[in-house]
Order: C-alpha cells, then sequence, then structure tokens
C-alpha cells in the first residue's frame, strides 16, 4: 500500500480540478496527479503512490547517499577490513 | 530504472550488511513499522544475511490489514446495493468480512472495480452519472494525499455521485500504542519511508524522547533498508534515542507541506477502531463537516452491522509484533492467502502473506 515508485515527469497540463501529469517509469508512462508537487517541473524525478505524487527526489541527495556508501566501502578495502 | 536499480547493487547491500555484522554486539529487537518494508526484506533475504543479534518485528503498517471488520462489512453492504459502482484497491477484495468479502460479492454479479488510484474512481463517477461511485479510501498518511485530492477534485467537477467510504489512520499513534503495551518488546523504529516523505520526521522526536527509543526514517530498497538497520544499531549500540533520516533523496524533515495541506483542508484527527488492535484514540481520519457530502457512511443508510470475527485468527498480535505469523496454529494449514481467515494474510504487505509467500511457511527470522 505504502509502495510508491520514482519517475520522472516528461509532460505537465492542467486539469479541471487537479494538476495532472505524465510521468515515465523506465519506459512505462502513466498519468500522475501534481498536485503536492508544484515546484516540479519537466525532467525532475517525482515519488509516486496511487497516482500521486508525493514528494521531489533529490537527485543530489541520491547520489550522496551512494557516494558515502562507496567511499566507507573504499576505506574499509584500503585497511584491509573484509566482507567477511 | 533509475534511482531503484543503483539501490539494489548487491555488492553494496553486501560490504553494508558486512558493517552491520561487525557493530552489532548486544541483542536489539527492531520493528519495522511498515508492511512493505517487512515485504522487502523477505523478498530480498534480507532476514537471512542479518546477524543473529537483530531481531526484526513487523508493525502494524498494513492499511489493508487494520482497516476494521465494522469498515469492512459496511463496504460489503455498500457494494451490494443497486446502481453502485464500488471501487477498491486490489487487495481489499479477499479481505474475510463477516460473512463474504468483495470478491466472491463480486462474483455474484455486484459491480466491483479494483482501480489504481482514487482519482481513477472520480473518472469513472464523471462517466457515469447514473450510477453511486464509491471509494473504499483505506491507507495511511501516505494515501491521505490522494483519498484528499479525489474529494477536492469531485468537489471542483460538482460531481454529486462520488463518495468515499473512509478507514484511514496514522503511524504515530500506533507507535505509542506499541510502546506503551506491557508486552513491548520493541526497542527500536524503522519508521516508514512513504509515510515521512509527506509528513516529515519532526513527529517523532518526541515520541523517540518520551519512550527513550531511537527511531530511523527507512526506505524500501536492499540498500535502503539496510542503511537503516545501520543506523539504528549504531544508535543503540551508542545508547542514542535519536531520530535519523536514511531516506533523505526522499524525505525531509518537515516532510511536503503542499500534501499535508491537502490532508488538512478534507480530514480531521478521529477516533479510529483497528483491526485486531482496538481502539486508538485520535489515530485516524475522518473527513470534515464541509466535506460530508462525499462521506459513503453518511450517504448510504447502512443498518445496524453485527460483527463477526474469526475465533482463530490471532492477526492482532501478529500486528503488534508479539507473535511472528508461522507461530499462529492456523498459519499455512486452515489459513492461506487462497483462504485467509485474517487479513494480514491477504495483503501485499500482511506479515503472514509474507511468510508464507517467501519463507515458504518457515521462519527464516529466528
Amino acid at each position: 500500500m505504502c509502495l510508491a515508485v520514482p519517475g520522472k515527469i516528461i509532460e505537465i497540463k492542467n486539469s479541471p480540478g487537479a494538476k495532472m501529469g505524465k510521468v515515465d517509469f523506465g519506459g512505462v508512462s502513466r498519468e500522475v496527479c501534481l498536485d503536492a508537487v508544484p515546484e516540479a517541473v519537466i525532467g525532475n524525478y517525482v515519488i509516486v503512490h496511487a497516482g500521486f505524487a508525493l514528494n521531489t527526489l533529490s537527485e543530489e541527495e541520491a547520489q550522496a547517499t551512494l557516494d558515502a556508501f562507496r567511499e566507507i566501502d573504499a576505506l574499509d578495502a584500503e585497511l584491509g577490513i573484509t566482507s567477511e | 530504472m533509475k534511482y531503484l536499480d543503483e539501490f539494489r547493487n548487491s555488492d553494496l547491500v553486501h560490504n553494508a550488511i558486512a558493517r552491520l555484522h561487525r557493530i552489532t554486539h548486544h541483542p536489539w529487537v527492531i520493528m519495522e513499522i511498515c508492511g512493505g518494508q517487512t515485504h522487502s526484506i523477505m523478498q530480498n533475504g534480507l532476514n537471512l544475511l542479518l546477524p543473529e543479534k537483530i531481531e526484526l518485528v513487523h508493525g502494524p503498517g498494513c492499511p489493508v490489514c487494520v482497516t476494521s471488520l465494522e469498515l469492512v462489512d459496511k463496504a460489503l453492504a455498500i457494494a451490494a446495493q443497486p446502481d453502485v459502482i464500488f471501487c477498491s484497491f486490489g487487495d481489499m477484495l479477499r479481505v474475510p468480512g463477516s460473512s463474504g468479502d468483495l470478491f466472491s460479492l463480486r462474483a455474484s454479479g455486484s459491480n466491483i472495480k479494483i482501480v489504481y488510484s482514487p482519482m481513477d474512481a472520480v473518472k469513472i463517477a464523471q462517466q457515469n452519472p447514473g450510477k453511486q461511485v464509491v471509494f473504499f479510501a483505506i491507507g495511511f498518511e501516505t494515501t491521505a494525499p490522494v483519498n484528499a485530492m479525489s474529494v477536492l477534485q469531485a468537489s471542483a467537477l460538482k460531481l454529486d455521485n462520488y463518495s468515499i467510504l473512509v478507514s484511514q489512520v496514522t503511524v504515530p499513534p500506533a507507535m505509542e500504542a506499541i510502546l506503551s503495551s506491557p508486552l513491548n518488546r520493541v526497542q527500536a523504529f524503522l519508521a516508514a519511508g512513504h509515510v515521512c516523505a509527506v509528513m516529515g520526521y519532526h513527529q517523532y522526536f518526541t515520541i523517540a524522547e518520551k519512550y527513550q527509543i531511537p527511531i530511523v526514517v527507512t526506505g524500501f530498497e536492499p540498500l535502503d533498508l539496510v542503511n537503516g538497520i545501520l543506523k539504528t544499531v549504531d544508535l543503540l549500540e551508542q545508547g542514542l534515542n535519536k531520530v535519523e533520516n536514511a531516506y533523505s533523496r526522499i524525505v525531509t524533515e518537515k516532510g511536503n507541506v503542499a500534501a499535508q495541506n491537502i490532508i488538512n483542508t478534507v480530514f480531521k484527527k478521529v477516533d479510529r477502531n483497528w483491526r485486531g488492535i482496538g481502539m486508538i484514540p485520535m489515530s485516524g481520519l475522518g473527513l470534515r463537516e464541509e466535506f460530508e457530502l462525499f462521506d459513503a457512511e453518511k450517504r448510504f443508510s447502512i443498518a445496524h452491522i453485527s460483527t463477526h470475527e474469526s475465533e482463530i485468527c490471532i492477526s492482532g498480535q501478529v500486528l503488534q509484533g508479539s507473535v511472528k505469523p508461522d507461530h499462529c496454529p492456523a498459519f499455512g494449514t486452515i489459513c492461506t492467502p487462497e483462504n485467509p481467515l485474517g487479513a494480514t494474510m491477504v495483503s501485499s504487505e500482511g506479515a503472514c502473506s509474507a511468510y508464507f509467500r517467501y519463507a515458504n511457511g518457515k521462519d527464516s527470522t529466528s
């Protein structure tokens, strides 16, 4: 139920009663309500649950998280700490 | 897919789990609130890779599971009426009511549709002006904005044939109910990432302080889950009762204020009865007076419902983390996803369903 998937906004349009858009999920696109992400523009990633964008995805934070894991792994390898 | 595949990278996950083994010195009981996380943990086999000293218990974050029997019975009563198109997320269809479920009602001719979003139910209402369209608005804070939005859109479109049957619940009161129980074993929480995407995590500071417990906002992909558990164990081993965010690409401290405004425009806090757990004060959302027109409970006159719960099912104890699904005598024998006694065996977020699907009937967490 609370599962939500990141996708890229490829179209924004104003529909009666709601701000709608099209979001691409790795090749499959569908209509998504964008009322809760008023600042989002085409090309932004949003996290979508039940046809509703819950929030924009911070690409910087995503990269920072992955970088942190890779840096710690590199440091572990340098210090000779094995993963077993 | 971008922003999914990277967080499923097996090398990164493997190394993070190795670090988790190195920092875990004491036994810890950690609850993941969200049933979506329970399923991801079991589906990816993370439960088999964790240090033995870490016990994950599964929380009540399954809206299908906690929707009260009375509301399931009301849904059945409304859906059985002529000229009603009853719309629901698919998971609700097999949830047992006092007698029967929506799935069997549909088989006997009622017009019951599975929708991906309540916004689709609004479209169905537009296309069927001669029918009453009702959406079963279940969910936690993740689903509250879209359920509220469907009401705002129906209101803007002046639709008089759309209403919602509301079973909205909220996470913090459930956490407090678990922590206040004399049977509580939970020493830390993985907070549900998508609830926090909407609500932020500022609301958890007082809970962490009051109950002296660490809370870590956690996502759903394998690397997110291991990251959340790593941060949690680190705090537990240091004796720190802090709130941390292990899902920063999606969650900020204050959450999504625009989404919160949509919720607050349509809903207000109400007492809510949780199936298997009981009444938790101010743990739910109900429609504000100005949107009563869209309240299916008011639109349809439903005769008094006398509920009858299975005497065998112990889903309430499962939902509170006090009993593991496969410790139930009915598990996998008279209770299966095809023939469920309780909602926890039905839902794609139910703990019993996760154990049945991914552990093949065996408890791999103990």
